[in-house]
């Protein structure tokens, strides 16, 4: 595995918002981590990329194994020089990722000749070629660009180019098509998911669209109110969520052909921080909570294609 | 089933003021739009940004004045209603927002957005009303004096839909209602106003991105791209006929892993409205387009069966 | 999560909020302290302002004087207590006035929008080009020294600032989905402006009329200072410094007691309005938390 999260625990002053959570992800795969808002996504992100410090969180359990490195134990200067050459990241929000008053050309070129010591000829020639495999029509005249010229679509391809023009191994996308129309989400799903198999990447890709998880995702992991809730394969996933959680997201998804009214959502919200509950954090939402669901942590355990952390996964996975 | 909203030729004409050194731009939002929505249906009007159906739905609700065509309520033409009438009529029309955070003042309690709709129209409000407004979308009544900043984005959504059911409406119209929040939230929501509309007999006008989403909760689906309706589907299952309702129902990401597609490709992306192509809006993008589609405007044609696509080659 | 807050409560405690931080409480007694002084300074005072005893001038502090007597053996903490009424009222009710006229026109520009609103921003702009103290003294020039003189100077000062200010919170809350929500409901132009607009641009306007009002004490004393302000016998704290200028060094006390009194409050002020806008808070507590 190129990455290998262990037990990662989060604290952040003196709260604890994410605790014991476990993946991992190899060259060539795309692992989807999925959950609601506030479950916890993005700050994983953070921490496996090494920016907790940004928001005044840091590590406080737990490993982050890249590439045989552990990165929970890395200080920042040692950190650093991964950012972008080996690891790369891809946010939300394309409209406020680039700098508007710089041309799209040496936003670009600036990473590989940091990162790579390329020389200013070399990185123009190498954003050109990385936009033409982005599907960019033009890309020389698009690095003489403003990014406000830009649509949308056009600039998150930008920003993957910038996430790409290290060379990185790992690429970590965090929500990258949320903010963009339907048929261009399609088709930036669909560039990552090519340039993952072709160059032998691993994507971290955050996204709360189980149908995206299901298109294109190889692992999944799925995240409630800051802990793990399922880290399974896909396939065995989908066929049977052995998650309450999991099955409830799952047919959250409308979709032509389900009977009317069967989509019901989950009832309630993701708790704060400051008011998870005792026991499986996800009890006062679920279906089959009972007694033992209020007390006592569910450990993970092992299910087909991966771990589970429920008091009834056996039950849900034959229902 | 008679009509209880019809639309004909209906059209926007935005104009963007022009600066000291800028000309006067203009773009037209809506082009040419006959639409119907049967007493007690759900028609869905799904498009990308800049379709044209937020406008759509401001302009069915007459909250911007059409350029030209006409809107029918009930028999009532709204176009040419004044100030007095038009108010009273608001009574049996409402909406619901987008966006759970702006839609409601940050001064307000849940019992002031509840009480405006009455205050606004000169009516009283029955004792009551209230209580009977939260126990419907499902809020508890404990939440009356609370402000918008105390509760979560589907709570603050329940309120919004609340308020636009206080007068007893007929027609409700649902502008990407769940658009901001989170699928869970998204399916409450859903069953809820599709709860609503059986228990209250409500006709909703449904405005959506998301064509899964119109699939499932639509009786009638309408395709709007660059301002004109291309597409209309009789029946939420019918198959797509114009090459982008398509690519639409191609974007739409299956929750199986088993079937697994190839990704449609739709290149390109969707032209600016203030410059518009010659001919069909989406020939730039159309796998199917030639000559003729740049040339020319293709025209909304309805086949027996009520299904109608403005495209020169039909899939 | 769900805290359940009477009607009123956002609006009667953020003053009381604001009280309690302690730069604010600081703060806030100096202001009640002197607005209690100046209302009661025939009780709290044996002397008369204007009580002159040329024998007594230019007596340092003491007992009898606890700020000393000026050129004319005046008490000058009485002066001075007399001097803040001048003071006071003069700014609070020049920018009183200021605040309700920017505010009309302000909102009525930013609502209305076109020719009104170009023909408003254009003269706002051209007022607020000038420097408050130039534009002031321009109309005491024209309209003469005195009370009346210098709080209209300051009103017309001060005026862009509020229209401005109102205009912008006005163009910003009208895109507010809730306003469009008001009209979807039949609600008209006027039910609009005075049940979303102008309750919820009110609280920055107010509080820059509260930081305002601290500007306002130094103009109204810069004016007083020039002899343009309130005229003797009728004491102000400018013109008080001015009459101490000529005997800054015999008797410094004349010019430093005042000058004292509007750097404190003039920092009192800027103090209670920051803790005032933290208390406030409109726009943390307007999104979710």
């Amino acid at each position: 595995m190129l990455l290998d999260v262990k037990d990662l625990t989060v604290g952040i002053g003196i709260v604890e918002p994410l605790s014991g959570i476990s993946f991992a992800v190899d060259r060539g795969e795309i692992l989807g981590l999925v959950g609601e808002s506030g479950s916890g996504k993005s700050l994983t992100a953070l921490a496996v990329t090494g920016l907790l410090p940004l928001i005044g969180g840091r590590i406080t359990s737990g490993s982050v194994m890249f590439d045989g490195t552990d990165l929970a134990r890395l200080p920042e200067t040692k950190l650093r020089p991964l950012r972008g050459r080996r690891i790369g990241f891809i946010t939300q929000n394309p409209m406020t990722a680039l700098d508007p008053v710089q041309r799209i050309g040496p936003q670009v070129d600036v990473v590989a000749r940091m990162h790579l010591g390329l020389s200013a000829a070399a990185a123009r020639a190498k954003t050109v070629d990385l936009l033409t495999q982005l599907r960019i029509p033009e890309a020389a005249v698009i690095c003489d660009a403003y990014p406000h010229q830009l649509s949308g679509g056009m600039k998150q391809r930008i920003v993957i180019a910038m996430a790409l023009a290290g060379d990185p191994d790992l690429i970590v996308a965090d929500e990258p098509t949320t903010a963009l129309d339907v048929t261009v989400q399609a088709q930036i799903i669909h560039i990552l998911a090519t340039l993952v198999k072709e160059r032998g990447l691993a994507l971290i890709l955050i996204t709360h669209d189980m149908g995206v998880v299901a298109q294109i995702c190889d692992r999944v992991a799925v995240l409630y109110a800051g802990r793990l809730a399922e880290a399974r394969e896909v396939r065995p996933l989908f066929a049977a969520p052995a998650h309450p959680y999991t099955a409830a997201l799952i047919g959250c998804i409308p979709r032509a052909g389900i009977e009317p009214g069967a989509l019901k959502g989950i009832p309630g919200t993701v708790p704060g921080v400051a008011q998870y509950p005792t026991g499986c954090r996800f009890h006062p939402r679920c279906p089959k909570a009972t007694e033992i669901c209020l007390t006592a942590i569910p450990q993970i355990t092992p299910t087909p294609g991966g771990t589970v952390a429920c008091h009834h996964a056996l039950e849900v996975a034959i229902v | 089933m008679s009509d209880l909203v019809t639309l004909s030729g209906l059209s926007k004409r935005f104009v963007t003021p022009g600066g000291w050194l800028s000309k006067p731009r203009s773009m037209m939002a809506v082009r040419g739009v006959d639409l119907s929505i049967p007493k007690g249906g759900v028609v869905g009007v799904v498009g990308e940004s800049g379709c044209g159906k937020s406008t759509l739905a401001r302009l069915v609700l007459r909250l911007i004045d059409p350029t030209s065509g006409s809107i029918r309520f009930d028999g009532t033409e709204l176009t040419t209603l004044g100030t007095k009438e038009l108010r009273r009529i608001r009574r049996r029309m409402s909406m619901v927002f987008q966006d759970p955070y702006s839609s409601l003042d940050p001064r307000y309690t849940v019992s002031d957005v509840l009480t405006e709709p009455s205050a606004v129209q000169g009516a009283g409000l029955p004792e009551g009303r209230i209580g009977a407004l939260l126990d419907q979308v499902g809020l508890s009544r404990a939440m009356a004096q609370s402000y918008p900043h105390q509760m979560s984005g589907g709570q603050r959504q329940r309120v919004g839909i609340a308020r636009a059911l206080a007068m007893s409406p007929d027609l409700v119209v649902l502008d990407e209602p769940t658009a901001s929040l989170d699928v869970s939230i998204q399916a409450q929501i859903i069953a809820l106003l599709q709860g609503l509309q059986r228990d209250l007999g409500l006709t909703y006008l449904f405005i959506s991105h998301d064509l899964g989403l119109v699939r499932y909760f639509c009786d009638q689906i309408v395709v709007m791209y660059l301002g004109s309706v291309v597409e209309r589907l009789p029946h939420p299952a019918a198959a797509a006929r114009h090459p982008y309702t398509a690519a639409l129902m191609a974007s739409n990401f299956t929750p199986d892993p088993m079937q697994r597609r190839e990704l449609a490709s739709l290149t390109g992306e969707i032209p600016s409205a203030f410059a518009l192509p010659k001919g069909c809006a989406f020939a730039a993008r159309c796998p199917r387009a030639d000559a003729i589609c740049r040339a020319e405007v293709p025209e909304l044609k309805t086949d027996s069966g009520g299904h109608a696509a403005a495209c020169f080659h039909p899939i | 999560m769900t805290t359940l807050a009477p009607r009123r409560a956002l609006k009667e405690t953020a003053i009381l909020r604001a009280l309690r931080s302690p730069t604010g409480i600081i703060a806030g007694v100096w202001l009640i302290a002197l607005v209690l002084m100046a209302i009661f300074a025939p009780i709290l005072t044996s002397y008369a302002f204007d009580a002159q005893n040329l024998p007594g001038a230019y007596a340092a502090p003491s007992a009898d004087h606890w700020l000393g007597t000026d050129e004319f053996g005046r008490d000058l903490l009485t002066r001075m207590m007399y001097g803040a009424r001048t003071s006071l009222s003069v700014s609070a009710i020049a920018i009183g006035i200021s605040v309700t006229a920017g505010m009309i026109l302000g909102a009525s520009a930013g609502y209305f929008g076109g020719r009104f609103d170009r023909a408003v921003t254009m003269v706002v702009d051209l007022t607020w080009s000038f420097p408050e103290i130039l534009v002031a003294l321009m109309l005491v020039a024209i309209i003469g020294p005195g009370v009346t003189g210098t709080m209209t100077a300051i009103a017309v000062a001060y005026l862009a600032q509020f229209t401005r200010l109102t205009r912008a919170q006005i163009m910003a809350i009208k895109g507010e989905t809730y306003v469009e929500a008001s009209r979807s409901l039949g609600a008209s132009d006027s039910y609009i402006v005075f049940h979303h607009l102008i309750p919820n641009a009110l609280a920055p306007v107010l509080v820059s009329a509260m930081l305002a009002t601290g500007d306002a004490i130094i103009l109204e004393a810069t004016l007083g200072f020039f002899g343009l302000g309130a005229q003797p016998p009728t004491p102000s704290w400018g013109g008080m410094m001015s009459s101490g200028t000529a005997q800054l060094f015999k008797a410094p006390w004349i010019i430093l007691f005042p000058g004292l009194a509007v750097a404190i409050t003039v920092i009192a002020i800027n103090l209670f309005g920051d803790a005032l806008i933290r208390a406030l808070d409109i726009r943390a507590k307007s999104r979710g938390t």
